[in-house]
């Protein structure tokens, strides 16, 4: 049953997954109390959940002494140093904001990958929009002008314009294997 | 001796390439055969000359020769020979000339493969070319002697960047490099049309294979870099939007826009003026990258090391190759209107919308790259734009390319019925938008981003499916055969790099939405768990290289009970710069990547492992390679070379008519 | 020539207006957020008597500098010589934050040592260090830890900080003080606070 065949793949994935779930869970949980198997290696963070947002806050957030790295790519001294704080703050119940709101205070928004909107990073959000839209602007008229363009040009002979066709057709075809006489 | 020889040799080529910049061009203007005729010797001497330079400087590499300033800084006598190799262009001053040579390359390759072009274009075309050679190759002398020497020398060298002591450095900027400076010959000819004021399909003809394999190497170079860091930085991660990423990928986004802009130039005539701007603009966006890479305007971890008098000449470079050809433009451009007509509802439509997406795309990456540059000169601040913003930008602009991309082949050349073509692709829509649902919540993992992407892909896949089924029925009876060898090379390519797009997209969504990971602290004998694996770590034992010494951790990879792989991810440390690094250890499957990395030993002996699944991420790089494939075929299809024949065959009428 | 055939090239010009004046800049100094803002609270034992701490307050009213140094950090000792000279010339009163002494230190792995033996090894190595060198400092105090220095948004060592009469910062200076920046920059920043008192 081939048509089935994609979804019976993306089945088995969901079951692989949820399985992993399940590990990823009972590791967490057994490495979190007194790990009944001696021979399962504990995970070096001592809460995964909280290792987990804190590597998602940092990969968004600048070391400042790398060439462009993040803070969870990164590790420089003050890379850990600054995990260390995003870890600490939010295993305090820091919201992510407070805590990166922490580190502009101090860093400025240079520490930011995901600039915030405000004034001079208006042209720098709004830029893409603006360009998509005048662009569309752009083709919507040229496409205009073109029609009227071609109407004017409607005077054409009968034969004239059964020529053109002719050319064109075969232009338009030009996927298929042609004849060398189709083109001049 | 042999540095000075490389050096010499160089000379000779700025002067060969001065020769060719100048004498063609005036011949074409006087058309003079004599003068024209000496563009492809020139060419070919050049060629010649930077070769033999190149091969100097790599002797010295490979004799480590430290009286040679740049062998001193980037090799060692302990290197592999492979990273001797390589080792040249592991730096400014060498990947210089590898660029240089690069198009010194693409030149020989214009003059052997273009016989039968017009004498007066094919002059023009060298002629542009060795302009920008001759501004490269004096970039090269004046600012970058790579054949400085070191006096005295010193006993030993301080050895090529570790990073960049891996198989990847070996391919991958060979690869970018001929992408990158491949754009070259799509804007000589483009040029050269420009100047000749004959900018018609035949042109857009000619430009159209060197185009492609100019792309098919880009996409090719940029997917091999990625794929590279995905394995190389230890953690998995395949695409930064770094800004030299970024200088890489615009070129490659306004060439594809450019390819496909071509098609429609060389088929119905039309947007003649906006191809030649894009032709202009890829080969621009690729001479910015390097300015980027060499200036030091942007952080970066692909920088070289950085002189403001290098990153002040390849402005003036810029100004007069861009400038020229813009000014040009201006001049020109107003002669480019006309062609065939079309419809509001044609290919042409579908074409050109996708033309202003990828080029608004192109656009915005530049504006992310370059806003932090905006702002501090315009003294508001620094800032830093990274992944995020990209990300946010991208996958909106992306999304509706996609779309035109596979609604597009269906739609007719110059006219079409809006509702028929909808009623065509409708019921694959629907049901891609059901798989999007129904895969995501397959996967337990319904977001937006996940449904979109298995969406967008689902929708790749049917439509290439019913799109080459289509192709199939139009010759009903004929037998298979027939009916194959009735497709061309162009649209099977046109096929494939669409299909590559879908496979692209799965890779992505499924790796950015299901990938997991776990840091472990292990013990000989103990294990982990991660999406279903056991991992068994055997101990670490030394394995030490020859210019690095290193731990390599013994992991075997178990599903249940049965043994998949053993895999064994090291640390080392470079003892030259002293600079630690992780090898990564994968077991790459169809459907998933398994991917370990060694972290250092702690004071009990454990050492940290970082596990992690990365599922579909192969289909990212499966992805690449079916668009550089559908590049390869779109390139090589008969109808090329059946007509460069028949010129040929033409021109050599038009010389025997002349004798 | 039709005008609109000109938009790409003077879009062109524009760009090339913008990265020839990026040639200019640094994109690697990061201004600080902190300029003109009260100086981070802080109270940290003092690097001669480390029984004793060390504030702010102390420095109230007077026009002074917060230079961020440790006894690894290479370009430190460019500096030093002018800060010990500064410090003959009485020019201006500057407080030493020495900067994680042991823990930065690439050389040494501090991980998992002790702190009451980190910071008897900070003292005894940030005080040798002076002594060889010559302490310019009206007294240093120890960030063993590095969490003032990132209350400060310190990024790199050394660091300078200009404070006013009010505990304000007031300039920032970033890497090794050169004679110029003292002389241009510096120096004429502290005369103009002493004036506005």
């Amino acid at each position: 049953m081939p048509a089935d065949a994609p979804l019976a793949r993306l089945r088995r994935a969901a079951l692989t997954v949820a399985a992993a779930a399940c590990c990823v869970l009972g590791a967490a949980a057994s490495a979190a109390t007194a790990p009944a198997d001696p021979a399962l290696a504990p995970t070096v963070a001592v809460n995964p959940a909280l290792e987990a947002d804190t590597m998602e806050l940092a990969h968004k957030l600048r070391c400042l002494v790398c060439q462009n790295q993040s803070i969870a790519e990164s590790n420089a001294p003050l890379a850990l140093d600054l995990r260390d704080q995003v870890r600490e703050q939010l295993a305090a119940g820091k919201s992510k904001d407070e805590v990166v709101d922490y580190l502009v205070e101090r860093y400025g928004d240079f520490v930011l990958y995901e600039p915030p909107f405000k004034a001079v990073t208006v042209l720098l959000w709004l830029g893409p929009a603006a360009l998509l839209f005048g662009g569309a602007a752009w083709l919507a008229f040229r496409l205009r002008r073109r029609r009227e363009e071609v109407a004017a040009e409607q005077h054409l002979s009968d034969a004239d314009r059964a020529r053109a066709r002719a050319l064109l057709d075969g232009a338009a075809g030009a996927e298929q294997p042609e004849s060398p006489e189709s083109r001049s | 001796m042999i540095p000075e020889l490389g050096h010499f040799a160089l000379i000779l080529a700025l002067v060969l390439s001065l020769v060719q910049a100048v004498v063609p061009l005036v011949g074409a203007q006087r058309n003079s055969m004599a003068l024209m005729a000496v563009g492809r010797p020139a060419a070919q001497g050049q060629f010649f000359f930077i070769v033999f330079s190149y091969v100097c400087l790599t002797w010295a590499f490979i004799q480590s020769d430290f009286s040679v300033q740049l062998a001193a800084s980037n090799s060692h006598s302990a290197t592999p020979i492979m990273y001797k190799i390589t080792g040249v262009w592991g730096n400014h001053e060498g990947s210089l000339l590898l660029w240089a040579m690069s198009l010194s390359l693409w030149t020989v390759a214009v003059t052997v493969f273009s016989r039968h072009l017009p004498d007066a274009f094919l002059a023009r075309v060298l002629g542009v070319l060795g302009m920008v050679s001759a501004g490269f190759i004096s970039f090269t002398l004046v600012t970058s002697n790579p054949f400085e020497r070191l006096l005295p020398a010193v006993a030993e060298g301080r050895d090529l960047n570790p990073l960049l002591q891996d198989p990847g450095m070996i391919i991958h900027p060979p690869l970018l490099y001929m992408g990158y400076v491949g754009f070259s010959v799509a804007f000589a000819f483009a040029i050269a049309a420009l100047m000749s004021g004959r900018l018609d399909a035949a042109w857009a003809r000619w430009s159209r294979p060197w185009t492609t394999i100019a792309w098919v190497f880009l996409t090719a170079g940029i997917a091999v870099g990625s794929g590279w860091a995905y394995y190389e930085l230890g953690w998995g991660g395949w695409w930064f939007w770094d800004p030299v990423e970024n200088a890489s990928f615009m070129p490659w986004l306004l060439g594809t826009a450019l390819i496909h802009s071509l098609a429609v130039t060389e088929k119905r005539g039309a947007f003649r003026s906006w191809t030649v701007l894009l032709a202009i603009g890829a080969f621009s966006l690729s001479l910015l990258g390097t300015f980027l890479v060499r200036s030091g305007v942007i952080t970066s971890v692909h920088a070289f090391a950085t002189d403001p008098k290098r990153g002040l000449y390849i402005l003036a470079l810029l100004v007069i190759v861009i400038g020229a050809s813009l000014l040009l433009y201006a001049m020109r451009a107003s002669k480019l209107t006309g062609g065939g007509s079309f419809a509001f509802v044609s290919r042409e439509t579908a074409l050109l919308g996708n033309n202003v997406l990828l080029t608004v795309a192109s656009a915005s990456v530049l504006l992310g790259t370059l806003y932090p540059l905006f702002l501090d000169a315009l003294n508001l601040g620094k800032i830093s734009v990274g992944p995020p913003y990209f990300e946010a930008v991208f996958v909106p602009l992306m999304t509706p390319v996609v779309v035109l991309m596979m609604f597009g082949p269906f739609l007719r050349w110059k006219d079409d019925d809006l509702v028929a073509a909808v009623r065509k692709v409708a019921p694959a829509f629907v049901a891609s938008v059901l798989i999007g649902f129904g895969s995501a919540w397959a996967v337990d993992h319904v977001t937006w981003r996940t449904v979109l992407g298995l969406t967008l892909a689902a929708w790749v896949v049917l439509a290439s499916v019913q799109l080459l089924a289509g192709r199939f029925k139009e010759r009903a009876g004929a037998s298979v055969g027939a009916r194959l060898r009735s497709i061309t090379a162009a649209w099977w390519g046109m096929w494939l790099a669409h299909l590559g797009v879908g496979v692209f997209i799965i890779g992505v969504t499924m790796v950015g939405s299901l990938d997991q990971h776990l840091d472990v602290k292990m013990k000989e004998g103990q294990h982990a768990e991660l999406a279903g694996y056991t991992f068994v770590f055997r101990g670490a034992v030394d394995a030490d290289g020859p210019n690095y010494d290193a731990a390599r951790g013994i992991i075997e990879l178990r599903r249940g009970e049965r043994l998949l792989d053993t895999l064994t991810p090291e640390k080392r440390v470079y003892r030259a710069q002293g600079m630690p690094m992780t090898e990564a250890s994968l077991d790459i499957g169809v459907f998933r990547d398994v991917y370990v990395s060694l972290g250092e030993q702690l004071a009990d002996g454990a050492w940290i492992v970082s596990l992690y699944y990365k599922p579909f991420i192969s289909w990212i790089w499966l992805g690449c390679v079916l668009m550089g494939l559908g590049g390869v075929f779109a390139a090589a299809d008969r109808r090329y070379r059946r007509l460069a024949a028949r010129e040929a065959a033409a021109a050599g009428q038009r010389v025997a008519a002349s004798a | 020539m039709k005008a609109k055939f000109l938009v790409p090239l003077l879009l062109f010009f524009g760009l090339v207006g913008f990265l020839a004046f990026g040639l200019t800049l640094d994109p690697r100094e990061v201004p600080s957020p902190l300029i003109d803002k009260p100086a981070p609270q802080f109270s940290l034992a003092r690097l001669d008597q480390p029984a004793q701490s060390f504030s702010l307050k102390e420095m109230q009213g007077q026009v002074w500098m917060l230079n961020v140094w440790a006894s690894w950090c290479v370009a430190c000792r460019q500096e030093h010589p002018l800060l010990v000279q500064m410090a003959k010339q009485k020019i201006v009163p500057v407080v030493g934050l020495n900067y994680k002494e042991v823990r930065g230190d690439g050389a040494i792995n501090a991980r998992g040592m002790a702190l009451e033996a980190e910071t008897a090894m900070a003292i005894e190595r940030a005080r040798r260090w002076l002594t060889d060198h010559g302490d310019p400092y009206v007294l240093s105090v120890l960030d063993i830890d590095g969490r003032v220095g990132i209350d400060f948004g310190v990024y790199g060592v050394p660091e300078t900080f200009l404070i006013d009469q009010n505990g304000r910062i007031r300039y920032k200076h970033i890497g090794p003080i050169t004679p110029e920046a003292l002389k241009d920059v510096l120096i004429p920043k502290i005369e103009e606070l002493r004036r506005a008192s």
